[in-house]
Formats: structure tokens, C-alpha cells, sequence
């Protein structure tokens, strides 16, 4: 009987899922959860409100436009406007999609073709390499490194090589994504960096897949530079933001794609062959946030800055308590993430076997021992980058101070059995 | 391999090479080729016309009356929440949703179903459906589809590399045909469509947009040949709650056999009629769930979480009233039963031929006897009912929808004499639209 239900070929090893695995392992509420990156702080309370007024009204809970709720389309038309310092036409270069990862899926299944090559630096948000590969492409790995001879506590200390970065390129490369601020190191691509890019994008013909849902979260000495908005790349790049990191409302999963008409058009096909709208009343809510805040752009009170701020000190905070517990944190540029070198503790893990790199099994002995969840790196890098990244587990910091403190109680103790 | 992904290399020549203030940007073809031959939509066509043109929209298929307060209050309730609210749920479905639905759907279909490993919850039925192709539909696998069809089966079938096969539900008996019960499958047609590279069957009961609802006799026949050539079926049942007359909704995933090879889809937004919302589900043996679950997590990963807890406490409360008058599954189709009939009543009262539908939104209409002059240059070579409903649209202000877009090309010219219109609308608007019907009749 079963063996005519095949699954499709598409989704052949794409099974394992970092998160099915360690949320459920951190679910326990005993458990300090640094794990999975969603904030316990609530969300400002604005948007709340304009959620619950925009379901009390009828049309609100009907159908919208497919591509785009046209209020929501507007704003984002607005704030994005000023920030590219162009315009942008709400309807023909606008996807909202179902969170940032809805954009992710449309663009690599719009753009990216069977036996495309489309280049991933490392470490990456997990979903890349999957959802490249079930495109039917080929993921071409590219792992940042440490700067020779430093240290590495700050995510300023991880950089591209590019001469390893330009070998990469191939005549079957149709895009690079990146990722800035980046999930989980916290790097925040300088403007030289991202030309770097940006030169190799138009020298050899290929897409960007520009993944900024962290870009308003930059701490203070670091500016988020857009690549679209260098020379010759507003053409060949969609950039992708997230109202669930914008405004703290990961569970709303709105997010939206930004580019060319000859390209977002292409999104567009997708997004009406999958599931063609998006909830009409979480839209209503977002766009009346993202007009709040349009008019405050700049000020101390704007959302936008203001969260950066608060959770800049939440960031600092960890990061001391992280040093005091002996280990060795690279205080991230940007991002809510923190990465935490963890071999000063020299933890005998040999015990648990040796089929798993040495982060995945800290994490599971973390979360046993000592009540602490977080999420090991090597689920951000492939098999060859393994080696490099073991060492190292992600935090993630926007959380309410209680929390924070619970962590550093469990780290203040660490020595104590 | 597909003849359009043979041809895909030549169309980029006929497609302009894109160039840009005169710089050609990309060289290469830009769009993936599964988003070939997908681009085409009617519903983006047919609702700008009909706001352009501030016609009566009998259209596109959602209510212009609000959600039943009960899921309106427990929205607003999971929106002051606490703090998860707002932030992830469980990626596979709300905990408390997914338990609902297991609860609830147990009961309907007499089967112990697993909350956690046989439904997945998915933004809209729409969004279940994408999943449930491109988890199982293969390149080269045929899929059957029933014909008319929600028109979104054929372009998700090609997307996963599949070819649609189509069977058409024809009116028996000839001219008189009053009734969707009226519309039928040949057995003989259908069985003559499988071959062996046959992967699964489409049927959507109660069907949109005809508004048959399948008897149990029509689903066996379905079921044994399902059986016997051992194919999936994707059983698209948003309207479930919606019959007429006494016509009785029928799960062929729980005849026998079928549970461990249909997929059944169903929508909140058709149910609690909040189609904005965008909850929908999948439910199935944990076998076939557990691939769509990968195709889940590598597109959208997670649905919305306060709208889920809502519908988790709808469909409690609808356990609790189940049969009884207080049940929204009661009240929604005797609401919609008399406004059924005040369309129907309108139509024929203007000399048009509406096919009582035994269930859905939905109520097509025979415009055969309808004689006008469609003199519009721009329509000239589309099938008469675009170009009829384009017509009624400019001149009388009525929006309806042709039902040849829910036909195959191979069938469409047998079916374009019919429009589709949805009646679930307040009565103010069904007024409206018999208002200009009434007054397009008196002048001729």
C-alpha cells in the first residue's frame, strides 16, 4: 500500500530541523531559555491596540489584496521610501508574505532554478540551505572567519576573504544571500564589505538575497547599510524585512520583500500559487505602526531606535555576566543574538558519544545540568565549517531583564556543582 | 518531462531580454521555470475591474457580513493576552488548535485522530493545498482533477512538475438542469482518465463553483478507484458546513480504506466566515502529514498565533453546541439557505436559469437565453462568459464571475455560458443586485 505514497523527490533530506529539536527540549518551564530567538518582552502596546481595533471592524476580516494589504503596502511605500532615499511603488516593487522566512521561500522559488548554484555565507540562518535545495539548487558554502591573530569578541572580528568569497562565483551562480545584521554572529556588513559584494554581484551577472529583518537592531558605533542601495544593485536585489522583528511580534509573521518590478513580479507568481494573501487584520495593524513610527523616524522615541537602545544595554548586561562566568562572549555589532566561545570552561563532554560536534552536545547537557537553553552554531554552518564553529553556542538577549538575571545566576554558579 | 519545461529554453527568447535605463540586467533568465505558465490570474483581473467600475460584487467568494461575535471576542481576548501571544507557536499548529481540531474532527469522521502527527495547520486551505502538492506530486506524476475546479489546483499542480488530468461533471439529462445534484461523474469517464502514472484525485465537496455535494455513493465510486489503483485524494471540504435542503456532507476519508491515502482540507475562513484570518488545516494519516509538515517548515514555517487560539475556542464551543440551534454550523447555512433562494428567486424572475446549489457559496446561472449586444472591441476574443461578465460589469454595474476559469482549456468552450455568483452577502446587497436585474429586464 505505501509504496506508491512516495514523497516527492523536492523534499529529500530536508527533514531534520534544529528548532523541532531543541524547542522542545527547552520547553520545560524550569528552563531559562536563551534558545530560540523570540522576545518574553511585550510588544509595543500600540500595535496590540490596533490589532484589536482593526478585527472589530467587518471588511477587516475578509480577503485583502493578495500581494499586499493596500494600507500596509502604502506605509511600508513611505518608511521605505525615506530610508532608500527613492521611491517605491507600493504595488509593482512590494510582496508582503508570510514573515521573513514567506519572503525567503518566494524569492528562492521565483528566482532560483534546477541546477542553479546561489552562494551562502556562513553562518546562516538555517532555512537558506534548505530552501535552496528545494528549489533543486545547489548551496555554495562560504564561512566568515576570524580576522588572523585577534581575538574574536566582537562580531567586527569576522570578515569575508575576498579572494576565497570571488573563487566561489561560478557561471552557474544565480544569487548570494546575505545576511545583515547576521543571524547568529551579530555582524553588521560595513559599507566597504558590502561593495566588495556588490562589485563581484555585477562583475559576474548574479542576484542579491538580501535578508535584513534585524535592521533596525544596530547598536551605537555601527550603521545598517542596505545593498540595494549601492550602485548598479537596486536592480538585481530583493530585500526582505520582518514586521515580527520590527515590532517584537514574532508570532504576527508578516514580512515583506523589497525590489524591482522585473523581479518582484516574479514573487508575486509564487505567492498567488501558495497561499495568496496574508491575514487582512495583522496586516491593518502593522501598517498603522509602521505610520506611527514613519513620523517619529530619527527621534528617541521611534520604535525603531528605541528598541536598538533597550536592547543594546540587555546586550551589555549578558555579556558581562558571560565574562564573570569565565566565558568568552563576541558582543555582537547588531542583531539580538550574542555567540559565546565556551571552551575556557573546558567541559569533558565524552561521556555523550561522538556523533554529534561538541556545541550540539554542550547544548543538551546545558539544558539537563544546569537549566540553561541555547542554540548550538553548528546548526548554522555546513559540514566543512564545523570544526571551526564547535566552540560556539548562540544566545539570544531580547528577553526581559528576570530572565537575563535567571541566566546569570545558572552562569555565577557554573563552578558549583 | 513536461512539454512546457521543454519549451522553457525557447520562450525566454520570446519574453524581451530586460534592459533597464539601456543596461541589460542579467543576461540570463531571471524567474524560475516552475513560475512559467502560472502568472495568469482571474481573481486579480476580475476584483480590480469590479472596484473600478463600484459594481454590486456578487464576485469574488467572501462574506460582507462580519464573523460570528463568539470568534470576534476570542480574537480580541487572545490579542490582550499574555505575552506569547504575540510571539511563535508550535510550527506544525497552536497546540490549543491542533487539539481542537483533533477533538472535534474525531468525532465527525469516527476516527481517533492524533492532535500533534495527523494535522497540520496552514495558512488558509489554500496554503494546505500547496503543501499537499509539492510534498507528493512528483515531475511527470498525473493528478486528476474534477472539473469545474477551484482555479487554483491546475497552476499547483503544474508548479510541482505534475500534469492535470481532467474529468468533467456534466449536467445529465440535457437542458433541464435545476439542481448542482444534477451534475454528475461518469464512472466509465473517470476510470478512463487513470493510467499508471496516476498519483491522486482532486475533488472539492461541496464543489465551487457548482455546489454539488458529493453523495455517499458518488465518493465510493471515487474511493474504490482509489483503491484499486492505489492513488492519494485531496479532499478540499472548506464549505463542509455549508448544505442545503436537507443535502448531507460526506468525509470520504472516513470510508473504508481512504483515511491513509486522502488528505482533507478545511479553512476557518470559510467556517467562522473570516476569510481575512487565514487559518486553514490539513488533516491525514501522520504518514502523508509528516511530508507536508517538510514542505511546511522550508516555506512558512509558523501561522499567526492569536488567530489560531481564536478559532481553537470556536471550534470548542462548536463542539460543546454540536446538532444543536445554537450552533454556528446550524445557523450560518439556514441564513445563507433563504438568501440562496432570494437569489435564485431574483434571477429566474428576470428570465435566467440559476443551478440550485446543494451546498458552498456559490449559485451559477445559464445566461444562454440572455440576449445582448457585447459590442466591446477589447473582449473580442475571449470566451462569451468573460466577455459577458466583463459586459455586465461596465454597463450594469453587477459583478459575477465566468465560470469557464474554473474549466480546463481542453472543456472551457462547453461551459462558457455560465456566471457565477456568490450570496453570501448581507441582504442589502442582494437587494442591490436584484434592484439592477429588475430594472435591466423591465427595459427590454
Amino acid at each position: 500500500m505505501a509504496s506508491r505514497h512516495t514523497h516527492a523527490k523536492r523534499i529529500e533530506g530536508l527533514d531534520k530541523n534544529v528548532w523541532v529539536a531543541f524547542t522542545s527540549l527547552a520547553a520545560d518551564p524550569s528552563i531559562v531559555n536563551l534558545g530560540q530567538g523570540f522576545p518574553d518582552i511585550p510588544p509595543p502596546s500600540y500595535v496590540k491596540d490596533a490589532l484589536a481595533k482593526a478585527a472589530s471592524v467587518d471588511r477587516m476580516n475578509q480577503y485583502t489584496r493578495g500581494f499586499g494589504h493596500p494600507s500596509l503596502v502604502k506605509a511600508l511605500s513611505q518608511v521605505y521610501g525615506k530610508v532608500y532615499s527613492r521611491q517605491v511603488d507600493p504595488l509593482k516593487e512590494i510582496l508582503v508574505t508570510v514573515g521573513g522566512y514567506g519572503s525567503l521561500f518566494s524569492t528562492i522559488q521565483g528566482l532560483v532554478d534546477e541546477g542553479d548554484e546561489v552562494i551562502i555565507v556562513e553562518p546562516f540562518f538555517d532555512c537558506y540551505v534548505p530552501m535552496v535545495r528545494m528549489a533543486g539548487a545547489k548551496p555554495v558554502l562560504i564561512p566568515l572567519r576570524p580576522k588572523p591573530g585577534k581575538k574574536t569578541v566582537s562580531s567586527a572580528d569576522w570578515y569575508l576573504d575576498p579572494d576565497e568569497l570571488s573563487a566561489k562565483f561560478s557561471s552557474k551562480t544565480k544569487a548570494i544571500i546575505i545576511n545583515t545584521p547576521n543571524n547568529p554572529i551579530g555582524k553588521v556588513f560595513t559599507r566597504g564589505e558590502l561593495q566588495m559584494i556588490a562589485d563581484l554581484c555585477i562583475k559576474h551577472d548574479t542576484l542579491c538575497f538580501s535578508d535584513e529583518v534585524y535592521e533596525w537592531l544596530v547598536y551605537k558605533g555601527h550603521q545598517h547599510v542596505k545593498i540595494a542601495t549601492l550602485p548598479g544593485m537596486w536592480d538585481r536585489t530583493i530585500t526582505i524585512g520582518s514586521a515580527g522583528k520590527t515590532f517584537s511580534v514574532t508570532g504576527w509573521k508578516l514580512g515583506w520583500s523589497i525590489g524591482p518590478e522585473h523581479l518582484i513580479k516574479h514573487l508575486q507568481t509564487v505567492m498567488q500559487n501558495t497561499l495568496y494573501t496574508c491575514p487582512t487584520p495583522l496586516q491593518e495593524a502593522v501598517a498603522q505602526g509602521l505610520l506611527l513610527n514613519y513620523k517619529l523616524m530619527g527621534q528617541p522615541d521611534c520604535y525603531f531606535s528605541s528598541l536598538a537602545e533597550e536592547l543594546e544595554g540587555k546586550r551589555d548586561h549578558l555579556a558581562a555576566i558571560l565574562q564573570e562566568a569565565g566565558m568568552s562572549p563576541v558582543v555582537p555589532e547588531g542583531g539580538y543574538f550574542m555567540l559565546v566561545d565556551v571552551t575556557p570552561l573546558n567541559q569533558d563532554l565524552s561521556h555523550m558519544g561522538d556523533d554529534e560536534a561538541y556545541d550540539y552536545k554542550f547544548v543538551k547537557w546545558m539544558i539537563k545540568e544546569k537549566k540553561l537553553a541555547a542554540i548550538p552554531v553548528t546548526a548554522f554552518v555546513g559540514e566543512e565549517s564545523k570544526e571551526q564553529f564547535e566552540k560556539y553556542i548562540r544566545l539570544c538577549f531580547i528577553k526581559e531583564d528576570s530572565t537575563l538575571e535567571a541566566a546569570g545566576d545558572i552562569l555565577k554558579n557554573w563552578r558549583k556543582v | 518531462m513536461g512539454i512546457i519545461r521543454i519549451l522553457a529554453p525557447y520562450l525566454t527568447l520570446l519574453r524581451p531580454n530586460l534592459v533597464q535605463n539601456h543596461q541589460l540586467i542579467m543576461a540570463r533568465r531571471l524567474y524560475a521555470s516552475r513560475t512559467i505558465g502560472v502568472d495568469k490570474n482571474v481573481w486579480v483581473e476580475f476584483t480590480q475591474l469590479a472596484a473600478d467600475y463600484k459594481a454590486v460584487n456578487l464576485g469574488q467568494g467572501f462574506p460582507d457580513f462580519s464573523p460570528p461575535q463568539f470568534v470576534q471576542d476570542a480574537f480580541c481576548k487572545a490579542v490582550s493576552g499574555g505575552p506569547q501571544m504575540h510571539q511563535y507557536t508550535r510550527a506544525f499548529g497552536h497546540p490549543r488548535l491542533v487539539k481542537s481540531l483533533a477533538k472535534f474532527f474525531s468525532r465527525v469522521v469516527g476516527h481517533e485522530i492524533d492532535p500533534f502527527e495527523d494535522v497540520l495547520v496552514t495558512v488558509g486551505a489554500y496554503q494546505a493545498l500547496f503543501c499537499a502538492f509539492q510534498a507528493l506530486i512528483d515531475d511527470g506524476d498525473e493528478v486528476i482533477i474534477v472539473e469545474p475546479f477551484f482555479d487554483c489546483y491546475q497552476p499547483m499542480v503544474l508548479m510541482a512538475g505534475g500534469t492535470a488530468v481532467y474529468v468533467p461533471l456534466r449536467p445529465k439529462g440535457g437542458s433541464s438542469v435545476l439542481s448542482s445534484g444534477d451534475w454528475v461523474l461518469s464512472a466509465e469517464e473517470l476510470a478512463s482518465k487513470i493510467t499508471p502514472r496516476t498519483k491522486a484525485i482532486v475533488i472539492n465537496t461541496p464543489n465551487n463553483p457548482l455546489g454539488k455535494v458529493y453523495k455517499v455513493e458518488e465518493l465510493q465510486m471515487i474511493a474504490d478507484l482509489c483503491i484499486k489503483h492505489d492513488l492519494l485524494c485531496f479532499s478540499d471540504e472548506v464549505y463542509e458546513w455549508l448544505t442545503y435542503d436537507g443535502a448531507k456532507h460526506v468525509k470520504i476519508a472516513s470510508l473504508p480504506g481512504m483515511w491513509e491515502r486522502t488528505i482533507t482540507v478545511g479553512s476557518a475562513g470559510k467556517t467562522f466566515s473570516a476569510t481575512g484570518w487565514k487559518v486553514g488545516w490539513a488533516i491525514s494519516s501522520g504518514k502523508l502529514i509528516k511530508h507536508m509538515k517538510i514542505i511546511h517548515q522550508n516555506s512558512v514555517y509558523h501561522c499567526a498565533t492569536a488567530a489560531q487560539e481564536a478559532v481553537s475556542h470556536g471550534f470548542d464551543r462548536e463542539y460543546e453546541l454540536f446538532g444543536t440551534p445554537e450552533s454556528y454550523f446550524q445557523q450560518l447555512p439556514a441564513t445563507l439557505h433563504q438568501k440562496r433562494q432570494k437569489l435564485a428567486s431574483c434571477l429566474r424572475s428576470v428570465g435566467l436559469q440559476p443551478v440550485m446549489p446543494e451546498g458552498g457559496y456559490f449559485m451559477i446561472t445559464d445566461i444562454s437565453s440572455v440576449n445582448v449586444d457585447l459590442n466591446d472591441e477589447s473582449t473580442k476574443n475571449e470566451s462569451y462568459d468573460f466577455r459577458f461578465v466583463k459586459w455586465l460589469i461596465k454597463e450594469k454595474g453587477l459583478a459575477t464571475i465566468p465560470v469557464s476559469a474554473f474549466f480546463s482549456p481542453e472543456h472551457s468552450k462547453e461551459f462558457d455560458k455560465y456566471i457565477r455568483f456568490c450570496f453570501v452577502k448581507e441582504d442589502s446587497t442582494l437587494e442591490a443586485a436584484e434592484e439592477i436585474l429588475r430594472k435591466w429586464s423591465q427595459k427590454e
